[in-house]
Protein backbone atom coordinates (compact mmCIF):
# COMPACT_ATOMS: atom_id res chain seq x y z
CA UNK A 1 0.00 0.00 0.00
CA UNK A 2 0.89 3.40 -0.55
CA UNK A 3 2.09 5.23 2.30
CA UNK A 4 0.85 8.36 1.19
CA UNK A 5 -2.88 7.25 1.59
CA UNK A 6 -2.68 6.98 5.42
CA UNK A 7 -0.62 9.63 5.82
CA UNK A 8 -2.80 11.89 4.10
CA UNK A 9 -6.32 10.34 5.47
CA UNK A 10 -4.50 11.27 8.69
CA UNK A 11 -4.03 14.48 8.13
CA UNK A 12 -7.13 15.85 7.05
CA UNK A 13 -8.64 14.11 10.08
CA UNK A 14 -6.02 16.03 11.86
CA UNK A 15 -7.12 19.37 9.84
CA UNK A 16 -11.59 18.39 10.13
CA UNK A 17 -10.52 18.47 14.14
CA UNK A 18 -8.54 21.62 14.03
CA UNK A 19 -11.78 23.28 12.34
CA UNK A 20 -13.70 21.52 14.97
CA UNK A 21 -11.85 23.06 18.28
CA UNK A 22 -11.30 26.44 16.56
CA UNK A 23 -15.26 26.62 15.43
CA UNK A 24 -16.98 24.61 18.22
CA UNK A 25 -19.30 26.74 21.06
CA UNK A 26 -20.51 23.65 23.17
CA UNK A 27 -17.19 22.17 25.29
CA UNK A 28 -18.10 19.19 24.81
CA UNK A 29 -18.22 19.25 20.76
CA UNK A 30 -14.29 20.36 21.23
CA UNK A 31 -13.48 17.55 23.41
CA UNK A 32 -14.90 15.40 20.25
CA UNK A 33 -12.93 17.52 18.06
CA UNK A 34 -9.96 16.97 19.63
CA UNK A 35 -10.31 13.22 19.85
CA UNK A 36 -10.45 13.47 16.27
CA UNK A 37 -7.01 15.03 16.20
CA UNK A 38 -5.90 12.05 18.45
CA UNK A 39 -7.50 9.75 16.14
CA UNK A 40 -5.45 10.98 13.02
CA UNK A 41 -2.07 10.75 15.33
CA UNK A 42 -2.62 7.05 15.93
CA UNK A 43 -3.24 6.54 12.39
CA UNK A 44 -0.09 8.21 11.50
CA UNK A 45 1.88 6.08 14.19
CA UNK A 46 -0.02 2.67 13.04
CA UNK A 47 0.89 3.71 9.53
CA UNK A 48 4.66 4.50 10.06
CA UNK A 49 5.13 1.19 12.47
CA UNK A 50 3.51 -1.14 9.79
CA UNK A 51 6.14 0.48 6.97
CA UNK A 52 8.87 0.63 9.22
CA UNK A 53 8.51 -2.87 11.05
CA UNK A 54 9.91 -2.01 14.06
CA UNK A 55 10.77 -4.67 16.31
CA UNK A 56 9.92 -2.90 19.42
CA UNK A 57 6.64 -2.10 17.68
CA UNK A 58 6.78 1.42 19.21
CA UNK A 59 3.91 2.73 17.17
CA UNK A 60 1.75 0.05 18.19
CA UNK A 61 2.40 0.56 21.35
CA UNK A 62 2.39 4.17 21.64
CA UNK A 63 -1.03 4.18 20.09
CA UNK A 64 -2.52 1.70 22.89
CA UNK A 65 -0.83 4.54 25.32
CA UNK A 66 -2.40 7.12 23.50
CA UNK A 67 -6.17 5.71 23.44
CA UNK A 68 -5.53 5.10 26.85
CA UNK A 69 -4.53 8.60 27.80
CA UNK A 70 -7.46 9.78 25.47
CA UNK A 71 -10.26 8.07 27.49
CA UNK A 72 -8.66 9.62 30.67
CA UNK A 73 -8.65 13.02 29.03
CA UNK A 74 -11.96 12.33 27.87
CA UNK A 75 -13.02 11.63 31.82
CA UNK A 76 -11.50 14.30 33.38
CA UNK A 77 -12.41 17.06 30.79
CA UNK A 78 -16.53 16.17 31.00
CA UNK A 79 -15.87 16.01 34.64
CA UNK A 80 -14.33 19.85 34.45
CA UNK A 81 -17.33 20.53 31.89
CA UNK A 82 -19.71 19.09 34.09
CA UNK A 83 -18.60 21.21 37.02
CA UNK A 84 -18.93 24.44 34.80
CA UNK A 85 -22.31 23.61 33.91
CA UNK A 86 -23.43 23.60 37.23
CA UNK A 87 -21.71 26.72 38.50
CA UNK A 88 -22.66 28.63 35.30
CA UNK A 89 -25.34 26.86 33.66
CA UNK A 90 -23.96 27.22 30.59
CA UNK A 91 -21.01 25.17 28.81
CA UNK A 92 -20.71 27.46 26.12
CA UNK A 93 -16.88 27.97 26.38
CA UNK A 94 -16.93 31.35 24.49
CA UNK A 95 -18.97 32.63 27.60
CA UNK A 96 -16.20 32.04 29.88
CA UNK A 97 -14.57 35.16 29.90
CA UNK A 98 -14.13 36.24 33.58
CA UNK A 99 -10.21 35.52 33.03
CA UNK A 100 -10.05 38.08 29.69
CA UNK A 101 -8.51 41.34 30.01
CA UNK A 102 -11.22 43.69 30.16
CA UNK A 103 -9.32 47.04 29.23
CA UNK A 104 -12.21 48.95 27.75
CA UNK A 105 -14.74 47.82 30.51
CA UNK A 106 -13.96 50.93 32.59
CA UNK A 107 -15.01 53.09 29.38
CA UNK A 108 -18.75 51.64 29.56
CA UNK A 109 -17.99 50.12 25.69
CA UNK A 110 -19.85 46.78 25.18
CA UNK A 111 -17.88 43.55 25.82
CA UNK A 112 -17.29 41.71 22.34
CA UNK A 113 -19.16 38.58 23.44
CA UNK A 114 -21.93 40.58 24.03
CA UNK A 115 -22.32 42.50 21.13
CA UNK A 116 -21.66 39.42 18.86
CA UNK A 117 -24.46 37.64 20.71
CA UNK A 118 -26.91 40.08 20.41
CA UNK A 119 -26.15 40.27 16.49
CA UNK A 120 -26.69 36.90 16.55
CA UNK B 1 10.30 -1.33 3.42
CA UNK B 2 10.44 -0.41 -0.34
CA UNK B 3 12.25 3.05 -1.31
CA UNK B 4 11.67 2.32 -5.26
CA UNK B 5 8.45 2.28 -6.30
CA UNK B 6 9.58 -1.22 -8.34
CA UNK B 7 6.68 -3.56 -8.86
CA UNK B 8 3.91 -0.82 -7.95
CA UNK B 9 1.67 1.07 -10.33
CA UNK B 10 -0.03 4.60 -9.08
CA UNK B 11 -2.57 4.08 -11.55
CA UNK B 12 -3.09 0.53 -10.84
CA UNK B 13 -3.84 0.47 -7.13
CA UNK B 14 -4.43 -2.87 -5.54
CA UNK B 15 -7.42 -4.19 -4.11
CA UNK B 16 -5.95 -3.29 -0.14
CA UNK B 17 -5.62 0.52 -1.67
CA UNK B 18 -9.09 1.10 -2.84
CA UNK B 19 -10.54 -0.16 0.11
CA UNK B 20 -8.37 2.17 2.43
CA UNK B 21 -9.16 4.99 0.04
CA UNK B 22 -13.09 4.15 -0.16
CA UNK B 23 -13.25 3.84 3.79
CA UNK B 24 -11.20 6.85 4.29
CA UNK B 25 -13.58 8.85 2.37
CA UNK B 26 -16.39 7.44 4.58
CA UNK B 27 -14.34 8.55 7.72
CA UNK B 28 -13.61 11.71 6.44
CA UNK B 29 -17.03 12.45 5.68
CA UNK B 30 -18.53 11.24 9.03
CA UNK B 31 -15.85 13.62 10.71
CA UNK B 32 -16.86 16.68 8.33
CA UNK B 33 -20.52 15.86 10.01
CA UNK B 34 -19.21 15.71 13.53
CA UNK B 35 -17.72 19.35 13.05
CA UNK B 36 -20.21 21.55 11.07
CA UNK B 37 -23.86 19.18 12.00
CA UNK B 38 -26.33 21.73 13.87
CA UNK B 39 -27.55 18.78 16.27
CA UNK B 40 -25.45 18.09 19.13
CA UNK B 41 -26.33 14.72 19.78
CA UNK B 42 -25.77 13.61 15.89
CA UNK B 43 -22.37 15.50 15.97
CA UNK B 44 -21.66 11.96 18.69
CA UNK B 45 -23.71 10.08 16.54
CA UNK B 46 -21.24 10.79 13.18
CA UNK B 47 -18.34 10.50 15.48
CA UNK B 48 -19.06 6.62 16.34
CA UNK B 49 -18.99 6.44 12.45
CA UNK B 50 -15.57 8.15 12.05
CA UNK B 51 -13.81 6.21 14.81
CA UNK B 52 -14.98 2.88 13.85
CA UNK B 53 -14.00 4.08 10.08
CA UNK B 54 -10.65 4.15 11.53
CA UNK B 55 -10.99 0.84 13.24
CA UNK B 56 -11.49 -0.47 9.72
CA UNK B 57 -8.44 1.16 8.47
CA UNK B 58 -6.24 -0.63 11.10
CA UNK B 59 -7.13 -4.07 10.27
CA UNK B 60 -6.12 -3.04 6.35
CA UNK B 61 -3.20 -1.69 8.28
CA UNK B 62 -2.76 -5.48 9.25
CA UNK B 63 -3.13 -3.70 12.95
CA UNK B 64 -5.57 -6.11 14.78
CA UNK B 65 -5.40 -6.10 18.07
CA UNK B 66 -5.55 -1.79 17.83
CA UNK B 67 -8.41 -1.96 15.97
CA UNK B 68 -10.08 -3.56 18.53
CA UNK B 69 -9.15 -1.83 21.27
CA UNK B 70 -10.22 1.07 19.33
CA UNK B 71 -13.64 -0.13 19.05
CA UNK B 72 -13.85 -1.36 22.23
CA UNK B 73 -12.34 2.00 24.22
CA UNK B 74 -13.61 4.56 21.65
CA UNK B 75 -16.85 3.31 19.73
CA UNK B 76 -17.65 1.38 23.14
CA UNK B 77 -16.73 4.14 26.03
CA UNK B 78 -15.63 7.38 25.01
CA UNK B 79 -18.65 8.13 22.87
CA UNK B 80 -21.14 7.13 25.61
CA UNK B 81 -19.04 9.35 28.24
CA UNK B 82 -19.35 12.13 25.24
CA UNK B 83 -23.35 11.36 25.20
CA UNK B 84 -23.62 11.32 28.92
CA UNK B 85 -21.97 14.92 28.87
CA UNK B 86 -24.20 16.23 26.33
CA UNK B 87 -27.08 14.54 28.39
CA UNK B 88 -25.83 15.82 31.83
CA UNK B 89 -25.53 19.55 30.03
CA UNK B 90 -28.85 19.16 29.40
CA UNK B 91 -28.05 20.22 25.72
CA UNK B 92 -31.03 21.19 23.17
CA UNK B 93 -32.01 18.16 21.23
CA UNK B 94 -32.97 19.66 17.96
CA UNK B 95 -31.47 22.22 16.29
CA UNK B 96 -29.04 24.53 18.12
CA UNK B 97 -27.96 27.27 15.58
CA UNK B 98 -25.41 28.87 18.28
CA UNK B 99 -23.11 25.65 17.89
CA UNK B 100 -20.61 27.64 15.90
CA UNK B 101 -18.74 30.57 17.63
CA UNK B 102 -18.46 33.51 15.76
CA UNK B 103 -15.10 32.70 14.67
CA UNK B 104 -15.46 29.96 12.59
CA UNK B 105 -14.53 31.59 9.17
CA UNK B 106 -11.31 32.16 10.93
CA UNK B 107 -11.22 28.37 11.80
CA UNK B 108 -11.79 27.42 8.17
CA UNK B 109 -9.22 29.04 6.98
CA UNK B 110 -6.85 27.73 10.05
CA UNK B 111 -7.71 24.74 9.05
CA UNK B 112 -7.29 25.14 5.10
CA UNK B 113 -4.48 26.31 4.76
CA UNK B 114 -3.13 23.89 7.79
CA UNK B 115 -4.56 20.87 5.37
CA UNK B 116 -3.07 22.53 2.11
CA UNK B 117 0.65 22.68 3.93
CA UNK B 118 0.69 19.05 5.46
CA UNK B 119 -1.05 16.98 2.37
CA UNK B 120 2.02 19.11 0.29
CA UNK B 121 4.50 18.45 2.53
CA UNK B 122 3.33 14.19 3.24
CA UNK B 123 2.61 13.75 -0.45
CA UNK B 124 5.99 15.22 -1.58
CA UNK B 125 7.97 13.77 1.32
CA UNK B 126 6.64 9.38 1.00
CA UNK B 127 5.89 9.67 -2.75
CA UNK B 128 7.73 6.79 -3.82
CA UNK B 129 7.56 4.73 -0.30
CA UNK B 130 5.18 1.85 0.25
CA UNK B 131 4.36 -0.13 2.90
CA UNK B 132 4.62 -3.86 2.55
CA UNK B 133 1.44 -5.81 3.52
CA UNK B 134 2.25 -8.92 2.81
CA UNK B 135 5.07 -9.98 4.96
CA UNK B 136 4.10 -11.42 8.63
CA UNK B 137 1.52 -9.24 10.38
CA UNK B 138 2.65 -6.89 12.58
CA UNK B 139 0.10 -6.10 14.69
CA UNK B 140 -1.33 -9.42 15.66
CA UNK B 141 -2.71 -10.02 19.45
CA UNK B 142 0.46 -11.97 20.06
CA UNK B 143 3.15 -9.92 18.81
CA UNK B 144 1.83 -6.95 20.56
CA UNK B 145 1.06 -8.92 23.63
CA UNK B 146 5.05 -10.20 23.28
CA UNK B 147 6.42 -6.57 22.65
CA UNK B 148 3.68 -5.22 25.14
CA UNK B 149 5.24 -7.35 28.02
CA UNK B 150 9.07 -7.22 27.14
CA UNK B 151 9.79 -3.88 26.24
CA UNK B 152 6.91 -1.75 27.69
CA UNK B 153 6.16 -2.76 31.21
CA UNK B 154 7.03 0.18 32.52
CA UNK B 155 5.17 2.57 30.53
CA UNK B 156 2.10 0.31 30.90
CA UNK B 157 2.17 0.25 34.68
CA UNK B 158 3.14 3.97 34.48
CA UNK B 159 -0.37 4.47 32.44
CA UNK B 160 -2.30 2.22 34.86
CA UNK B 161 -1.61 4.41 37.96
CA UNK B 162 -2.29 7.79 35.52
CA UNK B 163 -5.67 6.38 34.92
CA UNK B 164 -6.28 5.58 38.65
CA UNK B 165 -5.26 9.18 39.21
CA UNK B 166 -7.46 9.76 36.63
CA UNK B 167 -10.67 8.33 37.70
CA UNK B 168 -10.20 9.51 41.41
CA UNK B 169 -9.78 12.87 39.77
CA UNK B 170 -12.74 12.81 38.08
CA UNK B 171 -14.37 11.65 41.13
CA UNK B 172 -13.44 14.43 43.08
CA UNK B 173 -14.03 16.74 40.49
CA UNK B 174 -18.04 15.49 40.41
CA UNK B 175 -18.72 14.77 43.62
CA UNK B 176 -21.49 17.35 45.29
CA UNK B 177 -20.40 18.02 48.74
CA UNK B 178 -22.78 19.23 51.31
CA UNK B 179 -23.14 22.71 50.62
CA UNK B 180 -23.18 22.14 46.99
CA UNK B 181 -26.07 19.77 47.41
CA UNK B 182 -27.90 22.44 49.13
CA UNK B 183 -27.30 25.03 46.69
CA UNK B 184 -28.53 23.10 43.83
CA UNK B 185 -31.45 22.11 45.80
CA UNK B 186 -32.19 25.97 46.50
CA UNK B 187 -31.51 26.39 43.17
CA UNK B 188 -34.12 24.33 41.78
CA UNK B 189 -36.47 24.74 44.24
CA UNK B 190 -36.54 28.28 42.23
CA UNK B 191 -34.66 30.33 44.95
CA UNK B 192 -31.76 32.30 44.72
CA UNK B 193 -28.35 30.37 44.53
CA UNK B 194 -25.70 30.89 46.92
CA UNK B 195 -22.42 29.51 45.32
CA UNK B 196 -20.25 31.83 47.09
CA UNK B 197 -19.41 29.07 50.33
CA UNK B 198 -18.87 26.85 48.89
CA UNK B 199 -16.24 28.02 47.00
CA UNK B 200 -14.40 29.24 49.62
CA UNK B 201 -14.61 25.93 50.92
CA UNK B 202 -13.33 24.44 48.20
Amino acid sequence: MHLAYPAVLAVLLFCTGLYGVLARRNAILVLMSVELMLNAVNLNLVAFDVWLRDTLHAGQALTLFTIAIAAAEIGIGLAIVLLVYRNRGSSDIDRLRDLAETTDAADGEPQPDTTAEAAA
Amino acid sequence: MTLAATGHGFLSPSGVEIAFVLVGIATLGAALLTVTTRQLVHAALWLVVALGGIAVEYLLLTAEFIAWVQVLIYVGSVVVLLLFGLMLTKAPIGRSPDADSGNRWAALTVALAAAAALVWVVVDAFRATWIDLDRAVQGSTEVIGRSLFQYWVLPFEALSVLLLAALVGAIVLSRRTGEGRAAAAALDNGAAPAPAPREEQR
